[in-house]
């Protein structure tokens, strides 16, 4: 089975957000980026399934040039071979865009099973996946939380809401949107980091990937990001942690009268 | 070329979702801005009872669509159904409620139109001639205005509880109804859906809880997890935690809290190390007394507890226990 991964890096967790000049962006110069975490659970599901049934595992990232460090690690976790797409007309592209550009990438391929995180923690458009199925004409399913797969079709457990599931049934090639949690990725070993240095990783652009002009065109642009608006009704406890405790607990009992 | 807005109203169990009016409630007010009619579209095998429901709202019409292949949800059935409505009535506006369901097949509808879906909106406002949609980035430390490109028809989907659904406007008459059969082929529908189902029955009922400890990433690692149990005890709460730490295996998916765990509204909730990204929120801001304590003093969970402490949860909560133990009659 070849499986084609579409991973994207984005600021770290727990990285401080600062706007950029135009406050249309974060300023990417502060932060630290890492792999966006429903990503590496997409990964993990695909290493497991050449594992049990053989075949190959290629990682795609649309990105500027430091997000081909995401792909070095994704080598090293045991990916077979990366493609970055990379183009000064693949900035801030929105979902629709993005995913054009991808199935692009992903057509040249032809692989089996297409497998992406449910959302990228940054934009959060939760679109790109399904989106992607719908350009290369291949059914999807999102939010999945186990996948089965045979020769020709996948039997995999889609979430619902509120601690519900069902099981979909649909034939390969298909598109599926990943949810953590779904498996415990590993950790790249020394080995594996070693190993990465010697698989190939291939540079892709605008022009490279026979895209026309109209390919990038955008569907909805951000005109400006900022910190959401205080509601002020949170009332803050300051001081030593002692002295919080006692606050805390005075006004639990006396005021909200819970304790 | 109809001025219209267009609301999909999801459906379980024969009912409308809350997720339905509340959709309604936010095209009803979209379309007022914009000086459009408001029509509603609810897609099943056999949706007469639904659709006579919803055209006790204020609209212009009700749309049943209909297919043998429409009984249960798939997007590919979905997608193709809907995508036969919107050519045939070109709206200027499609709205969602933010769903699984419509987190599912949206994008792809939208996609097939060839147009874009701003997706997750807390809101929007006027700016002029212009509409600005508001939508969470950043797992919601930041906000987004944006706004649409190109030509309608407009996809939008707006968060769970972004409008009321008691202030959908009914209306004097029922609105009219107009069945409309989709034409679809079983080869259409390519991702079969089973039944939904729940996983071995749930050990901990936390929606009983007078008291909640929850725990967050803030925790660091499950050795620590000892010490919100101790609060927890003290204060005679059951333990929960966000989506991350059972994803880690450091609690079960039984004690997770928030949009695909447990909704919950307790007495007290005690929010340690949780940023409070919105699927979180939905499962828990119904609390009455909400306590958060988190480094991050951007956290969105500030934005809904009663009382707020930015600090060091490790520093916190020992004397917590301390004073909690003190102050509780034995």
């Amino acid at each position: 089975m070849k499986i084609a991964v579409c991973i994207k890096q984005v600021p770290a967790r727990d990285a401080v957000l600062r706007l950029n000049a135009e406050s249309t962006w974060v300023r990417e110069t502060d932060v630290s980026f890492e792999i966006n975490e429903p990503d590496i659970y997409a990964l993990e599901e695909a290493l497991r399934l050449r594992e049990k049934r053989g075949g190959e595992v290629a990682v795609c990232t649309l990105g500027p040039e430091r997000a081909a460090q995401a792909l070095k690690e994704a080598l090293a976790k045991g990916a077979d071979r990366a493609w970055h797409l990379d183009d000064p007309a693949f900035q801030n592209l929105d979902a629709y865009a993005t995913a054009r550009v991808l199935a692009a990438a992903v057509a040249r391929e032809n692989p089996d099973l297409v497998l992406t995180g449910l959302q990228a923690d940054d934009d959060g458009f939760a679109q790109t996946g399904v989106i992607l199925a719908e350009m290369l004409g291949w059914p999807h399913a999102t939010i999945i939380m186990e996948i089965q797969a045979s020769e020709k079709a996948l039997k995999v457990k889609r979430e619902l809401e509120a601690g519900w599931f069902q099981w979909i049934e649909m034939p390969l090639p298909a598109v599926l949107t990943i949810q953590s949690g779904i498996n415990k990725p590993r950790y790249a070993t020394l080995k594996g980091i070693l190993a990465a240095k010697n698989k190939p990783l291939q540079k892709l652009g605008f022009e490279g990937l026979g895209l026309a002009p109209e390919a990038v065109s955008l569907r909805q642009k951000i005109s400006k990001i900022y910190a959401p608006p205080k509601s002020g009704k949170t009332e803050f406890l300051e001081g030593a942690s002692k002295e919080i405790a006692r606050k805390l607990v005075e006004k639990l009992k006396n005021e909200a009268r819970v304790i | 070329m109809g001025d219209e807005v267009l609301v999909f109203a999801e459906h379980h169990g024969g009912k409308p979702a809350r997720a339905a009016w509340e959709a309604l409630a936010g095209g009803q007010r979209l379309a007022r801005d914009i000086g459009a009619a408001v029509a509603t579209v609810v897609a099943g095998e056999d949706v007469a009872a639904l659709a006579d429901e919803l055209a006790g709202a204020e609209l212009s019409e009700v749309v049943a669509l209909t297919s043998p292949l429409l009984r249960d949800y798939t997007p590919d059935g979905y997608t193709a159904a809907l995508f036969q409505v919107i050519e045939q009535r070109q709206p200027r506006f499609v709205v969602f409620s933010h769903t699984y369901q419509a987190r599912d097949f949206a994008p792809r509808l939208a996609a097939r139109e060839g147009r874009g879906l701003i997706g997750d909106c807390l809101g929007y406002r006027r700016d002029g001639d212009r509409l600005v949609f508001v939508r969470p980035v950043f797992q919601g430390k930041l906000c987004a205005d944006t706004e649409f490109v190109g030509e309608p028809p407009y996809f939008v989907s707006f968060q769970a509880a972004a409008f009321r659904e008691d202030s959908v406007q009914r209306g004097a008459a029922p609105a009219r109804v107009t069945s409309v059969a989709a034409s679809l082929t079983p080869e259409t529908i390519r991702a079969q859906a089973g039944e939904p189902f729940r996983e071995a029955k749930q050990a901990v009922d936390l929606t009983q809880a007078r008291a909640i400890v929850a725990v967050g990433r803030g925790i660091k690692g499950p050795e620590n997890l000892e010490l919100a149990k101790k609060l927890a005890e003290a204060l005679g709460a059951e333990l929960g935690a966000s989506r991350p730490i059972c994803d880690s295996g450091w609690l079960p998916m039984d004690r997770q809290i928030g949009s695909s765990g447990q909704t919950v509204a307790p007495h007290l909730y005690v929010a340690l190390g949780i940023s409070g990204a919105i699927q979180h929120q939905v499962g828990m801001k119904g609390s009455r007394t909400i306590v958060a304590i988190n480094k991050d003093k951007e956290a969105p969970i500030f934005e809904i507890a009663t009382y707020g402490v930015v600090g060091d949860l490790f520093e916190i909560v020992p004397p917590l226990i301390e004073e909690i133990k003190k102050k509780k009659p034995a």
